[in-house]
C-alpha cells in the first residue's frame, strides 16, 4: 500500500537547478545542477553541513529564493504559481508564533489570511491541534508553552490550510533530543495520517534516516547533490527500528556521502 | 516599599540644597535693604528674611508650594489667577497637538515603510526640522497663521504636533520594521496582500514602540504648547503665567507655574503608561 502512494505524480520536480547570489566578494554558488523528483506521497530529507544550499533549495520550492538557472516545478507549475496557490505549508527553524496572538489566534492566521468562514476556522483550529496533539492549549499564549510545544503549533499552523505539501526547515533543530525524538515519532504519524509530500531540511544524520522515503545528501562549494538514497525501511517505523541492519546501513551511507562531500577542500 | 526610602532621600536632599541657595541668591537684597535704611542686620536676622520675600531672586521651596496651592485650591477656576484655568488652556493645545502630531507621525511611518520615494526623502525633513529650535519657529508659525485667519487653540496646537510628531515617526518606523525576514517570508508562504502584512503583522508588533514614542510625545507636545503661548503675548495659559511672571518679577509665580507644567506632563506620561500596560497585556505581550 505505502508503494501505491509513493508512486504517484511528481511533486517536486528540479531540472539543472543553480542558484547564485551576487555579494561584495564576487559570486556566490548556493546551488549548481541539482536535479531531483519527488513524488507525491513522499518523505525528503536534505542532509548536508550548512553551505551546502538544502534550505535555499527548500526556499527556492517555496519561492522564497529564485534559481537563477534550471527549471524548477511544483504540482507542475512555477514555485510563484505554487505559492499564490497556497500550495505549501511552511515551518521555519524558529516556530515564529506572534506573541499577540494565542495559540489557536496563531493557527487561525493563514485562515484569516486566505479568507476561511469563521466557522471553518474554529473548525480546522480545533483539528490540526488535535493532530499535534495540543487539544486545550489553544487559549494559551506562545510564551506559556515550551519550545517544543511551540514548534508543534507551528507545524498545526502550517497544516491548517491544509496544503498537500509540508516544507519544513530545520524545524527541531534547536530542541533537545528527547523532545526531537517524540516530534519525530509524532510526524511520521501525522505523515502517515495526512498522506503529505514533506520537504524536511535536517543536519542530523539519525533524524533523516528515522524520516524519510528518500534521503537527498547535499555538499557546499558549491551547493550540490552527492546522493540520493531511496530508503528501503518500512512507512511504519517505531523508535527502535532505529538499531535495525538497514537503518544502520542507510545512516553508514548517508555519512559516507557527507565524507565525500567535505574531501573535496580539507 | 523598599524603593520609598531612597526616593524621599533624594528628595530630602534636594530640598535641602534648594533652601541653601535661596538663603544664599536672597540675602543680598537683604542686605541692601539694611544698607538703605542705614542699619546693620546680623546673619541670624538675615535668614529667616531670605525665606519670605515678595519677589525673591530664587523662592524657597514653600513658597512655590503656597504658590501652587493657592493657584489651584484657592481661586475659582474661571479666575485668571487660576493655575487650574491656565493649566487647562495649555492642556486643551497640548492634547490637540498631540493627537494632530500622532496621528501624522503614524501616517508618515507608514508611507515611509512602504513607499521608497518617501523613505528616502521623508526622514532627512523630519530630522531637519527637529534641528530648528522650536523658539525661532514658534512666532513664525502663529504670525503666518494669524495671517490667514487663524488664532487661538490651533496655531498652539500646530507648534505642539511640531514637537511630537517626530518621536512617533521614528518609533513607528523602527516598529513597523519590527518584524524579521522570517514573519515577512511566513506571510509570503500565505500569499499575503502587503494590507494584511500590515494589519495582522507590522502594527500590533509595532505597539510596543508606538508607548514609548507617544511617551516621549506627550511630553514634548506641552513642552510646545507652553512654547506656543509665549511669542504672542498670550494671557492664558501656563506659558503666559511664566511670561508674565517675568515682567514683573514674579518669581514665586514663575516657579509655581513650572511646577504646575511639571506635574500636569508627570500625569500625562503616567496616564499614558498606565494605557501602555493595560493594552499591552490585553494583546498577551506584557506577562
Amino acid at each position: 500500500m505505502a508503494e501505491g502512494l509513493a508512486t504517484g505524480r511528481p511533486v517536486i520536480e528540479a531540472r539543472g537547478v543553480g542558484l547564485t547570489f551576487a555579494t561584495a566578494d564576487g559570486p556566490v554558488h548556493a546551488l549548481k545542477d541539482v536535479t531531483l523528483r519527488v513524488m507525491k506521497g513522499d518523505f525528503v530529507s536534505f542532509i548536508g553541513p550548512s553551505g551546502c544550499g538544502k534550505t535555499t533549495f527548500l526556499r527556492a520550492v517555496a519561492a522564497l529564493e529564485h534559481p537563477t538557472e534550471g527549471e524548477l516545478r511544483v504540482n507542475g507549475m512555477t514555485p510563484e504559481e505554487a505559492r499564490r496557490r497556497r500550495a505549501y505549508g511552511y515551518v521555519f527553524q524558529a516556530a515564529g508564533l506572534y506573541p499577540w496572538r494565542t495559540i489557536a489566534g496563531n493557527i487561525r492566521l493563514p485562515l484569516e489570511i486566505m479568507g476561511f468562514a469563521r466557522d471553518e476556522q474554529e473548525r480546522r483550529v480545533r483539528d490540526v491541534l488535535q493532530l499535534v496533539e495540543l487539544d486545550g492549549f489553544g487559549k494559551k499564549y506562545p510564551w506559556q508553552l515550551s519550545g517544543g510545544m511551540q514548534q508543534r503549533a507551528s507545524i498545526a499552523r502550517a497544516l491548517a490550510f491544509d496544503a498537500d505539501i509540508l516544507l519544513m526547515d530545520e524545524p527541531f533543530g534547536a530542541l533537545d533530543e528527547i523532545v526531537r525524538d517524540r516530534l519525530n515519532e509524532a510526524l511520521l504519524k501525522l505523515w502517515a495520517r495526512t498522506g503529505k509530500t514533506i520537504g524536511f531540511v535536517t543536519h542530523s544524520i539519525p533524524e533523516a534516516v528515522y524520516l524519510s522515503t528518500k534521503i537527498v545528501v547535499m555538499s557546499p562549494r558549491p551547493g550540490r547533490i552527492t546522493d540520493v538514497i531511496e530508503s528501503p525501511l518500512p512507512r511504519e517505523r517505531p523508535l527502535d527500528i532505529r538499531d535495525s541492519r538497514d537503518f544502520i546501513e542507510i545512516a553508514h551511507r548517508v555519512r559516507e556521502g557527507l565524507r565525500a562531500g567535505h574531501s573535496y577542500d580539507e | 516599599m523598599r524603593s520609598i526610602l531612597p526616593v524621599l532621600t533624594v528628595v530630602a536632599v534636594i530640598v535641602a540644597l534648594w533652601y541653601g541657595a535661596a538663603a544664599a541668591m536672597n540675602a543680598q537684597w537683604v542686605r541692601d535693604q539694611a544698607a538703605r535704611a542705614g542699619t546693620e542686620v546680623s546673619l541670624a536676622q538675615i535668614l529667616p528674611r531670605t525665606m519670605s520675600q515678595e519677589r525673591p531672586v530664587l523662592p524657597a521651596p514653600h513658597q512655590v508650594a503656597k504658590g501652587l496651592w493657592e493657584g489651584v485650591a484657592g481661586q475659582k477656576i474661571t479666575s485668571k489667577r487660576s493655575l487650574v484655568y491656565h493649566g487647562w488652556i495649555t492642556l486643551s493645545a497640548t492634547l490637540l497637538g498631540f493627537g494632530i502630531g500622532t496621528g501624522l507621525g503614524i501616517l508618515l511611518a507608514i508611507g515611509i515603510i512602504h513607499n521608497r520615494a518617501m523613505d528616502q526623502s521623508v526622514m532627512p525633513w523630519a530630522i531637519a526640522s527637529q534641528t530648528i529650535p522650536i523658539l525661532a519657529i514658534a512666532p513664525m508659525i502663529i504670525v503666518v497663521l494669524n495671517s490667514i485667519g487663524v488664532s487661538g487653540l490651533l496655531p498652539k496646537a500646530v507648534i505642539s504636533a511640531y514637537l511630537s510628531f517626530f518621536p512617533v515617526v521614528v518609533g513607528m518606523v523602527k516598529g513597523l520594521r519590527s518584524p524579521d525576514a522570517m514573519q515577512l517570508d511566513l506571510l509570503s508562504t500565505y500569499n499575503a496582500s502587503r494590507a494584511q502584512a500590515f494589519w495582522k503583522l507590522r502594527l500590533p508588533a509595532s505597539m510596543p514602540y508606538l508607548f514609548a514614542s507617544l511617551k516621549v510625545g506627550i511630553a514634548a507636545s506641552l513642552v510646545g504648547a507652553i512654547v506656543g503661548e509665549l511669542p504672542t503675548g498670550a494671557v492664558a495659559g501656563l506659558g503666559a503665567r511664566l511670561l508674565s511672571g517675568s515682567y514683573y518679577g514674579q518669581t514665586i509665580q514663575i516657579w509655581s507655574a513650572l511646577f504646575a507644567a511639571a506635574i500636569v506632563a508627570a500625569a500625562l506620561v503616567g496616564i499614558v503608561g498606565a494605557i501602555q500596560t493595560r493594552v499591552l497585556r490585553r494583546m498577551g505581550m506584557a506577562r
